[in-house]
C-alpha cells in the first residue's frame, strides 16, 4: 500500500534529492506502523518531535504500535514553535 | 531596583512635559509594562471614555527586565482604551524603542489630552519637550524615523511613530517602531492619532542603573540564556525558521483558518510557510529570506528579514520596496494569505511591507480583507463598490486593497473601520470572524478548542498572545494536551494567561516561554528588582492584572454576551482535517472557565476573588 510521508523543516533534508512540496509516497507493507514507515528515513530520534498522522499528535511512545494505513499521511517536524 | 522610580506625564493639550515618581507601591502589586501602566490606566480614566477622544489615556511602558541583560529583555507595551475594541488595550513590540527609554531614565510615558496641531516628543535623557510635527504629518513610519534621525543628526534616536493610517484614524492602526516593529493590535495607533501625536522619538545615554543585585541578576540572567539556548525550540527551531514554520503544522491539523474561516485547511498553505521562504525562486533564483534577526538584548532571534520579488507585479515599479525588510512572520503571513485564500508569497511581503510603512496591523487588515471577500462572494458588495474584483485568492485584489487601505482612499475607508464594523454595515455581522471586534489570529476554535476560549475570553479582543494555548495543544509545551477536546481547557486557559500577565509585565518577550517558566524568571526578577518576588507572588501578580483588566471592561460596559465567537464556529462544523464534524465547544467550557476564575455565572469576579487578589 502506500502512504505519504512529508518532512518538514530541517528535517526536509531527510527526502531524496529532488523531492518536491516536503513529501514523499512510500510503498509500504500492509499493517505497518508509524515508526516502521520513519525508520527508512533515518531521522536523528531527537528532531522527530511533532509526528502527525493525518493531522493527529501521535504521542512518542504510541509510534511503535500505531499502524498506518493506505492512502495515510505522516508529517513530521523538529522542535519548532511559533506565534 | 529594576525601575527607574521615574514617569513621563505629557500632557498634549497643554503643551507640558512633566517628571513624576513612579508609584512603586503599584510596581510592588503589578510588576511592570503591561501590569502597571493598565494599573495607571484603570486609575486615571473613566472606562467608558470614548477612545479616540481626549479624555481616553496611553501610556508606553516598560518592565523592570527591559534594557537590562536579561534574555529579550527589551519589550515596551502601549497600553490604552483601544480604538477598535472599546475594551483595555495592551500591544507590545520588540525592537529597541523600549530599551532606549529605560536607558534614558524612564520607566512609562503617559500621553493625556489631545495637542491642538501635530506634535512629536523627543526625549533625550532628562530632557522632553513637545515638537512640531507639521513637517512629518502625512509621512509614512519609515519616512518619519528617517527625518528625525536626520534631523536631530543622531541614527541612535529610537523612534515609534504613526503613519498614514493612524492619522486617518483607522481602526486597526498600529505603532510602529525600529521600521518593521509595533505594537500591533486593537487600534492603539487610532488612539495616537486622535491625539495628534504623531511619534516619539527617543536618546538615552544613561544605561540601566540600580539593579539590585548586579553578580545574582548576571547570573540568573545567563542561566536563563542558556535554558533558551539548549532548548531545542528557542535555540534552534525560532531562529532558523521563525514562526511561519507553523504554517504546515496548522495546517496538516486541519486549523488553518481559510477565506474567512469558511475552511480549515489551506491548499496553498506550502507556498506561503517558512519552507517556502527558503527556497530559491524561479525569477532570480534568489530566497525569500534574507537573514533572521533579534530585537534589543534577544538571543533566539525569531525575526524574519526578507527580500521581496523585484519583477513582482506589485513593486517592479517601486524599487523602494527592493531591500531588505521586515517579515513574514506566521501571523501576517496568515492573515494575508490563507484568511483570503491568497498563496502569493511576494504578495503577502507586499502587503505586509505596506503595513509596516504605514502603521496598520496586519492581523486584522488581513482579516478584514478577509470578511469583504466573503461580502462579494455572496453578491453583498460588488466590484464596483470595492474598486476592485475582490475575489478570493486574488493576490491582485489584495494588494489593491492594502494600498487604499493604508491611504484612506475610497473603499480602504471602510476597511479600516475593521470587519466588524464592515459586515455590520452590510448586514452581515455573523461574518467578521473577531471578539470584542478584533480579528482573530491563526487558529482556527473548531480544530483547536482551547484557543477558541482563549480568544473569547481575552481582555483585548480576540488575540493568541493572550493565552498561548497552541504551546501546550499543538507543540506539547509545557505537556501536550488533545486539541480537539475540551475537557481541561478552562483550566488551561487561565494558566496561560495568568502566566502571560507575568511575562508581559516583566519586559521580556513571551516567546522565552517555549523553553522557561515563571521559574526560570522568577530569580532574574528577584536579583533585579527590590522586594518579594517569590513564585507564589508572581502567579497572584499574573492572576490579579487578568482580573484588573476584567474588571475595565465590565465597567466599560462589557458583559458575558461579549465572551463569545462568531455564530460560523459554533454552528458550521470543520469540513476537513482531523477536526471534520466538530464546531467550537466555547458555550461548554465558559462556565467551567468562570467557574476556575472566581467569577459568577455571569463573568463577574467574585468579592472574595477580588478580596483574595487585592483589587
Amino acid at each position: 500500500m502506500r502512504v505519504t510521508v512529508k518532512l518538514y523543516a530541517t528535517l526536509s533534508d531527510y527526502l531524496p534529492a529532488g523531492s518536491k512540496n516536503n513529501r514523499l509516497e512510500v510503498e509500504v507493507a500492509e499493517g505497518v506502523t508509524v515508526n516502521a514507515v520513519l525508520a527508512s528515513f533515518l531521522l536523528p530520534p531527537k528532531l522527530t518531535h511533532l509526528v502527525l498522522l493525518n493531522g493527529v499528535f501521535i504521542p512518542p511512545e504510541a509510534r511503535a504500535t500505531t499502524s498506518v494505513a493506505e492512502g495515510n499521511i505522516i508529517a513530521v517536524w523538529p522542535p519548532i514553535a511559533g506565534g | 531596583m529594576g525601575w527607574n522610580r521615574k514617569v513621563l506625564r505629557v500632557n498634549l493639550t497643554a503643551g507640558t512635559c512633566t517628571p513624576e515618581p513612579l508609584n512603586m507601591e503599584w510596581a510592588n502589586d503589578y510588576l511592570g509594562s503591561r501590569g502597571l501602566a493598565s494599573k495607571y490606566l484603570v486609575s486615571e480614566i473613566d472606562p467608558k471614555v470614548d477612545p479616540l477622544s481626549p479624555e481616553n489615556k496611553m501610556i508606553m511602558a516598560t518592565g523592570p527586565l527591559t534594557g537590562t541583560m536579561a534574555s529579550t529583555g527589551g519589550r515596551y507595551t502601549v497600553v490604552t482604551k483601544g480604538a477598535l475594541t472599546n475594551a483595555i488595550a495592551c500591544s507590545n513590540s520588540g525592537g529597541f524603542f523600549g530599551a532606549e527609554m529605560k536607558f534614558a531614565g524612564w520607566d512609562m510615558i503617559i500621553f493625556e489630552g489631545k495637542s491642538p496641531k501635530p506634535v512629536y516628543l523627543f526625549v533625550e535623557n532628562d530632557k522632553a519637550e513637545l515638537r512640531d510635527a507639521a513637517h512629518l504629518w502625512g509621512k509614512t513610519c519609515w519616512e518619519t524615523e528617517a527625518t528625525i534621525k536626520s534631523s536631530h543628526q543622531d541614527p541612535q534616536i529610537r523612534v515609534s511613530s504613526i503613519g498614514g493610517a493612524g492619522e486617518n484614524l483607522a481602526l486597526f492602526a498600529c505603532i510602529v517602531n525600529d521600521l518593521h516593529r509595533a505594537a500591533g493590535r486593537s487600534g492603539v495607533g487610532a488612539v495616537m492619532g486622535s491625539k495628534n501625536l504623531k511619534a516619539v522619538a527617543l536618546r538615552g545615554t544613561q544605561g540601566v542603573s540600580g539593579i539590585k543585585d548586579f553578580p545574582a541578576f548576571m547570573a540568573a540572567a545567563n542561566a536563563g540564556k542558556k535554558v533558551l539556548a539548549d532548548n531545542a525550540v528557542t535555540g534552534q527551531g525560532l531562529p532558523k525558521y521563525g514562526t511561519q514554520v507553523l504554517m504546515n503544522v496548522i495546517n496538516e491539523m486541519g486549523a488553518l483558518p481559510t477565506r474567512n474561516h469558511r475552511d480549515v485547511q489551506f491548499e496553498d498553505a506550502g507556498k506561503i510557510s517558512a519552507e517556502a521562504m527558503h527556497e530559491k525562486r524561479p525569477t532570480d533564483g534568489k530566497a525569500h529570506l534574507v537573514t533572521n534577526a533579534a530585537c534589543f538584548g534577544c538571543t533566539i532571534a525569531c525575526g524574519r528579514i526578507s527580500k521581496i520579488d523585484e519583477t513582482h507585479f506589485s513593486v517592479k515599479n517601486s524599487p523602494k520596496y527592493w531591500g531588505a525588510s521586515g517579515g513574514l512572520e506566521y501571523e501576517a503571513a496568515w492573515a494575508l494569505g490563507a484568511a483570503n485564500g491568497v498563496g502569493d508569497l511576494e504578495a503577502l511581503q507586499y502587503a505586509n511591507l505596506l503595513c509596516n510603512e504605514h502603521g496598520m496591523d496586519p492581523i486584522s487588515f488581513g482579516a478584514t480583507v478577509g470578511a469583504a471577500m466573503e461580502l462579494h462572494d455572496l453578491g453583498i458588495l460588488t466590484k464596483e463598490q470595492i474598486g476592485v474584483d475582490a475575489v478570493f485568492g486574488s493576490a491582485e485584489a489584495l494588494c489593491k486593497l492594502v494600498e487604499m487601505t493604508a491611504h484612506g482612499e475610497g473603499f480602504g475607508k471602510e476597511l479600516g473601520q475593521g470587519s466588524a464594523r464592515l459586515c455590520a454595515k452590510y448586514g452581515r455581522p455573523d461574518l467578521s470572524m473577531s471578539v470584542k471586534s478584533q480579528e482573530f489570529p491563526a487558529y482556527d476554535g473548531r480544530g483547536i478548542q482551547g484557543i477558541g476560549l482563549a480568544y473569547a475570553t481575552s481582555n483585548r479582543g480576540a488575540c493568541h498572545l493572550r493565552g498561548y494555548t497552541i504551546a501546550s495543544e499543538v507543540l506539547g509545551i509545557p505537556v501536550k494536551t488533545d486539541p480537539l477536546v475540551t475537557e481541561g481547557k478552562p483550566e488551561l486557559v487561565k494558566a496561560f494567561q495568568d502566566a502571560t500577565g507575568v511575562f508581559d509585565s516583566a519586559g521580556i518577550c513571551v516567546f522565552t516561554s517555549f523553553a522557561w517558566t515563571l521559574a526560570d524568571v522568577q530569580p532574574q526578577l528577584q536579583a533585579a528588582c527590590e522586594g518579594d518576588w517569590s513564585m507564589d507572588k508572581l502567579n497572584l501578580v499574573g492572576e490579579r492584572i487578568w482580573n484588573m483588566e476584567r474588571q475595565f471592561n465590565l465597567a466599560a460596559g462589557m458583559t458575558a454576551k461579549d465572551d463569545d465567537l462568531p455564530p460560523r464556529l459554533k454552528t458550521e462544523p470543520a469540513k476537513t482535517g482531523p477536526a471534520k464534524g466538530k464546531v467550537s465547544g466555547v458555550e461548554q467550557m465558559i462556565p467551567e472557565y468562570y467557574k476556575v476564575r472566581g467569577w459568577t455565572p455571569e463573568g463577574v469576579p467574585e468579592q472574595g476573588t477580588l478580596s483574595r487578589l487585592g483589587l
